[in-house]
């Protein structure tokens, strides 16, 4: 029984936990019914053209794990920013694990999708915001949309910023030998409110985790929304993330996307913008090596007039690695004023590693400034020899120099220990001690 | 009043297609459809060896079986394959010894064209080979040619006459089941021009074909076949012409080229075919398949001015094979009212040390949709390849669209390459400082336009830039000059 088949007869023991009488079930049960004609995206799709699901789908993944609650908080402790004063929801093979978690519900509510689904109070909300903006398309939406009983849900009412960020923090143990994993994430953030944002997924050991993440957010008039992604995980790890943002009259939104583990990401990145003076921006660094497989595929709809987007993803790949870049700026014709800006710089390291870049514009308006640019290269030569010719060794000379490639990403993280983090990663991941503090 | 850009709208829109005559010339036209006993007429008619009409019922059987593509970002009916006649021929037998003997209607269609050949043949010293309703008629300067030993004539009396290189070079760069279009073509392909310069020789002067589509219903489909010999060089040139029709009409074109060790061509086009009325009938179906293959150290550059046709789909591409092998690929693509591009160009890098430009320019105006898809792909072994791509496109009101549909494939580490690609519109301060300086709004879009267009224009050889500017002109009204 291939992957599909298996979802879709799996869906009436799913029906059996939830509760069938809701409208989010009505919805549920469209999901799965539009999954099974639509199923799976193949290469033939030109989204997905370079990036193939099929070593993914043919694992046997189990789709309920047991409940497992075990997890000491020291054996957890390094994969949680905790030098971060957060708010935290903890998700421990897709279940929501109290003790390792802080919720609130003081002046916002970051706490739990099941409690949002089920409890009448949020009903208006879950109305008016759960699946209105992840498309109804996607094969992998639906599924998402299908089996979504759990993740976070963050909600900021009018004029709050919230005191501290918040951290989701999905981590699988490893107790089953495959697991599929499908949260579903809400994130409203009102008028003049204000949020920070870390998301991160993590394989505890090396048996083989799929991924497949759904997100939504909404910026309200003038909110301002910072969402980082951290994928550091496990070469065994396969993640594919869904996420949506519509924004609202001068709102701003960023999400930066930090990429150096897994066995194969799929970012699926997409900004509606729905008002004027709305600010998108979207960054990612990704650095990999062995077989793995990074794909950034964004897309900003620009509906409205006097618009900005900005995209700036850079790649270093080594090995056998292989990068792909798809990103789609759509300007509509009323959106006059708009300046759009995307760019997408990559470097390769070894002849086996792969790198395809799809930058595409598609205007209908005429008074804009939209521009991409693409290159793919490698380390300046002149640049390396300077360096050695001062005592730098030829390794970290390198790693320094593609630091500062990569750099330019990290400038905008607004939370300083994240940068650290993210910093220190980078240098593991360049095998060096940089020798200064980063 | 002072003018303005809308003004310049509305002209654009009304602005007549200036070719759009039709010549009465009898001809030899085929009944419409589509099968094996049509694709053995044609061969037959052609007096075509058995190797030859084998190959294209080979063809013809491969694209029964095929699909027509439908990826690319233009709307249009799907043409019925089984309505269009694939032979037609100007009647009286097209084989003359010097001009006087030409049909004078015809030199009057020629004349229309702005192509007066013995005017030509004296002043710009331009050899040219025309193809009316996808026959030869007329080819030039074949003598002074043939003293360097090239070979310039129509395709079927290449096949006639020298069969060992058609045979070996045919098909070789687009295969006949490369894709759906070209796979018709090579079952039906009706003439075309053939041109071969010998080892070493420098072709002393351009190369030129001009297509013409006369008649009603038919489909145009002709095949260019060049092939630069070792260290050889050549200029060549295309230009296209059709008359105001209310039905669509369909252009499958096959060019191949090939250059040999150290061998460069330049191959230049201006492609205006009728592109439809101002409502958007009529016009002419551009599916055209363009190859070049480059061996060592050759080059091969591609320009075109693309200003006709209600769709076009056109990729002229480069297999860049040999070491040190250079690709160059510059076009302007005008579209005006409801007209539709989607062109561009693939480089593909096997060898070491190739190198590719790419300068892409796209206007669009009224409701037309531009769009640029290019493929650069760097394969492992094409050490030091390097690219450089540059995309700009150039929207004149909010109807019409501006779309870039980069692909970049890269699998050496050592590659260098880069794309760019702006949008934007004719800034309004650009404008201003023209008026400022007593330039009317008029002359400063001219300027402007033609300093956007120049890059390419100043690619193609001298007498054809004059003839570009003028395509341009009837695209855009008096607003290039």
């Amino acid at each position: 029984m291939d992957l599909k088949e298996k979802l879709i007869s799996s869906y009436f023991a799913f029906e059996e936990q939830v509760d069938t009488d809701s409208e989010i079930h009505d919805i549920r049960s469209e999901a799965i019914k539009n999954f099974e004609t639509v199923g799976f995206p193949s290469r033939k799709d030109e989204e997905w053209k370079y990036t193939s699901l099929k070593s993914l789908l043919k694992e046997d993944y189990s789709l309920f794990p047991k409940k497992e609650d075990t997890l000491d908080y020291k054996d957890v402790k390094q994969y949680l920013a905790n030098d971060i004063d957060s708010y935290n929801i903890v998700f421990i093979d897709g279940i929501y694990s109290s003790y390792l978690s802080q919720t609130t519900h003081d002046k916002f509510d970051a706490c739990l999708m099941s409690s949002a689904l089920s409890k009448p109070k949020y009903k208006a909300i879950i109305d008016n915001y759960f699946n209105k903006i992840a498309p109804k398309g996607s094969g992998l939406n639906n599924l998402n949309t299908a089996f979504s009983k759990e993740g976070a849900f963050i909600n900021i009412p009018k004029n709050i910023a919230a005191d501290k960020p918040i951290q989701i923090i999905n981590l699988s143990t490893g107790n089953e030998s495959a697991l599929m994993l499908q949260p579903r994430n809400l994130v409203i953030v009102g008028e003049n409110s204000q949020v920070q944002i870390i998301e991160r997924h993590q394989s505890l050991n090396d048996n083989p985790v799929f991924t497949n993440s759904v997100t939504e957010i909404f910026a309200e008039k003038r909110a301002i929304v910072d969402y980082y992604k951290i994928q550091n995980d496990r070469k065994t790890a396969s993640l594919i993330d869904n996420t949506f943002v519509e924004q609202h009259q001068e709102s701003l939104c960023s999400v930066h996307t930090f990429s150096f583990g897994g066995k194969l990401v799929r970012n699926n990145l997409e900004f509606y913008q729905k008002g004027e003076r709305i600010d998108s921006t979207m960054k990612g660094v990704t650095i990999i090596e062995g077989k793995q497989h990074v794909d950034h595929n964004t897309l900003v709809h620009h509906i409205e007039p006097n618009c900005e987007s900005h995209q700036d993803y850079k790649g270093i790949f080594d090995e056998k690695s292989t990068g792909v870049f798809n990103g789609k700026v759509y300007v509509e014709k009323e959106a006059q004023k708009t300046n759009a800006f995307q760019s997408n710089n990559n470097i390769l390291l070894t002849d086996q590693a792969t790198c395809n870049s799809k930058p595409q514009l598609e205007i209908f308006a005429d008074d804009v400034a939209c521009s991409h640019g693409c290159t793919i290269g490698q380390l300046d030569k002149d640049a390396l020899f300077y360096l050695k010719s001062r005592g730098i060794p030829a390794k970290e000379a390198k790693a320094l120099l593609m630091y500062a490639f990569a750099n330019d990403v990290l400038e905008s993280v607004k939370i300083p220990e994240l940068k650290k983090r993210v910093n220190k990663m980078i240098a593991e991941k360049l095998s060096v001690n940089l020798g200064f503090d980063l | 009043m002072a003018y303005t850009e809308d003004d310049l709208k509305k002209e654009l829109e009304t602005k007549e297609y200036e070719y759009g005559f039709y010549t009465d010339i009898e001809s030899d036209t085929f009944p419409v459809g589509l099968n094996e006993d049509i694709v053995r007429a044609i061969s037959k008619k052609k007096n075509e060896p058995e190797w030859m009409t084998e190959w294209r019922l080979e063809a013809f059987r491969v694209w029964k079986e095929m699909e027509e593509p439908d990826w690319a970002n233009v709307n249009y009916p799907k043409p019925d394959f089984q309505n269009i006649s694939y032979y037609s021929a100007p009647n009286k037998k097209p084989k003359y010894d010097s001009l006087d003997e030409v049909d004078p209607e015809l030199l009057d269609t020629f004349k229309k064209l702005g192509i007066s050949l013995d005017e030509q043949k004296k002043l710009a010293g331009v050899a040219v080979d025309v193809v009316m309703d996808s026959v030869s008629v007329t080819t030039t300067f074949k003598k002074t040619l043939a003293e360097k030993g090239i070979i310039f004539c129509s395709i079927s009396e290449a096949i006639q006459e020298h069969p060992e290189l058609v045979k070996k070079y045919l098909g070789t760069v687009v295969p006949k089941t490369d894709n759906f279009y070209a796979a018709l073509n090579s079952a039906v392909f009706s003439d075309g021009s053939f041109c071969y310069i010998p080892k070493g020789v420098r072709c002393p002067m351009e190369l030129s074909t001009y297509f013409r589509i006369n008649q009603a219903g038919t489909g145009q489909f002709e095949r260019t076949l060049v092939v630069a010999d070792k260290e050889s060089y050549v200029s060549y040139l295309e230009g296209c012409t059709a008359p105001t029709r209310d039905e669509n009409q369909l252009h499958a074109a096959v060019v191949e080229l090939i250059a040999l060790d150290d061998a460069e061509i330049k191959y230049s086009t201006v492609q205006n075919w009728f592109p439809g009325t101002k409502e958007g009938k009529g016009g002419v179906f551009n599916f055209v398949t363009k190859r070049g293959l480059c061996e060592d150290n050759a080059k091969i550059s591609w320009t075109q001015v693309e200003t006709g046709s209600a769709v076009t789909w056109k990729y002229p591409s480069c297999v860049l094979k040999g070491n040190n092998s250079i690709g160059e690929f510059y076009s302007i693509a005008v579209t005006n009212n409801y007209q539709q591009a989607d062109t561009g160009t693939k480089m593909i890098h096997l060898g070491k040390n190739t190198r590719s430009t790419i300068i892409s320019k796209g206007i669009s105006a009224g409701k037309s949709q531009n769009s640029y898809r290019g493929l650069v792909q760097i394969n492992k072994r094409a050490e030091n390849a390097r690219n450089f791509s540059q995309c700009d496109s150039l929207l004149m009101g909010n109807k019409c669209g501006a779309h870039t549909f980069p692909y970049i494939e890269v699998k050496n580490q050592s590659a260098q390459v880069e794309h760019e690609a702006t949008t934007s519109k004719i800034g309004e301060d650009q404008i201003f400082y023209c008026n400022q300086r007593g330039i009317d709004t008029e002359r400063a879009i001219a300027l402007i336009v033609n300093g956007f267009s120049k890059e390419v224009l100043n690619k193609l050889p001298m007498e054809f830039a004059v003839e570009a500017q003028k395509l341009l002109e009837i695209s855009l009204e008096g607003s290039v000059g």
